[in-house]
């Protein structure tokens, strides 16, 4: 059962994928994009990681997309002129790359093939929001509030950069 | 079931991505294959974290997920400001800073 939910999960997210780099349209990128954030927030719960499955559709699939939506509804773009319309070196070289580095990770995975245990038994506790917030408010209490100021600093900075004017002067 | 097909999964993603940045010419799209990748670690994270039934795999992923929101903040508004600058985010015509 497990591995038919997975087959499932991952060919949906590969599909998804594939047609995020395919299409034309900037918004069918995005909301394929959300297919694929939502398929990979399926494999975390066949790995017994909930909390971060709902994490994942909270802040990925909500918070994220909707600000690339924004952006992509604000600016109003006209359609990219199709990338599988007609061959150029940029689209080989590109392809060629993505083998290459495909290769090199499935041979790297290859090497351990069969080497690596099952899910662990302790992980229908450890995937919890109580065992993460535990780590998270004693152990890495530092980090938290480092993470804090981080997301401050962003905000600050993308109003900053979005601004009209950013030398402050007055648009004539 | 095997943690292999997880990391092939996380594996195959990754490349997507790559081909996406590689061969894509706007860069909104060329942001979210880098989110794709992002998020194709984040698999392998989960997955040896599950393995080894270990939380901090978990808790790297979560500052992951942290950093990618503010990349993604701050990435928009730079394309915003280049789009007011250049009216295109065809990365083959802002070439500004190009030898």
């Amino acid at each position: 059962m497990e591995t038919y939910i997975f087959i499932l999960f991952a060919t949906l997210a590969v599909a998804a994928a594939v047609g995020m780099i395919t299409s034309r349209d900037t918004v069918n990128s995005a909301l394929f994009l959300v297919l694929n954030l939502i398929s990979v927030a399926g494999i975390f719960l066949l790995l017994k990681a909930q909390f971060l499955a709902v994490v994942q559709v909270l802040v990925y699939g909500g918070a994220i997309m909707v600000l690339f939506l924004f952006v992509i509804m604000l600016l109003n773009l006209s359609d990219e002129e199709q990338m599988l319309s007609k061959f150029s070196v940029r689209y080989a070289v590109g392809f060629f790359l993505g083998v290459i580095v495909l290769s090199q990770l499935l041979y790297a995975i290859a090497s351990v093939t069969g080497t690596l245990p099952q899910i662990h038994p302790e992980m229908e506790r450890v995937g919890t929001v109580e065992s993460i917030g535990d780590a998270l408010f004693t152990v890495y209490m530092l980090p938290v509030l480092v993470t804090a100021i981080l997301l401050t600093a962003a905000v600050v900075g993308a109003l900053l950069l979005a601004q009209r004017n950013i030398s402050g002067k007055v648009d004539k | 079931m095997e943690m292999d097909w997880y990391l092939g999964l996380s594996a195959v993603l990754f490349t997507i991505g790559v081909i996406g940045v590689l061969t894509r010419k706007n860069a909104i799209v060329i942001f979210m294959c880098a989110e794709l990748m992002l998020n194709s670690v984040n698999l392998t994270l989960v997955s040896f974290s599950a393995q080894l039934g270990d939380v901090h795999g978990q808790i790297l992923v979560f500052f992951a997920l942290c950093v990618a929101a503010a990349e993604a903040a701050v990435g928009l508004a730079i394309i915003i400001a280049i789009y007011r600058n250049n009216l295109t985010v065809d990365v083959t015509k802002i070439n500004l800073l190009r030898w």
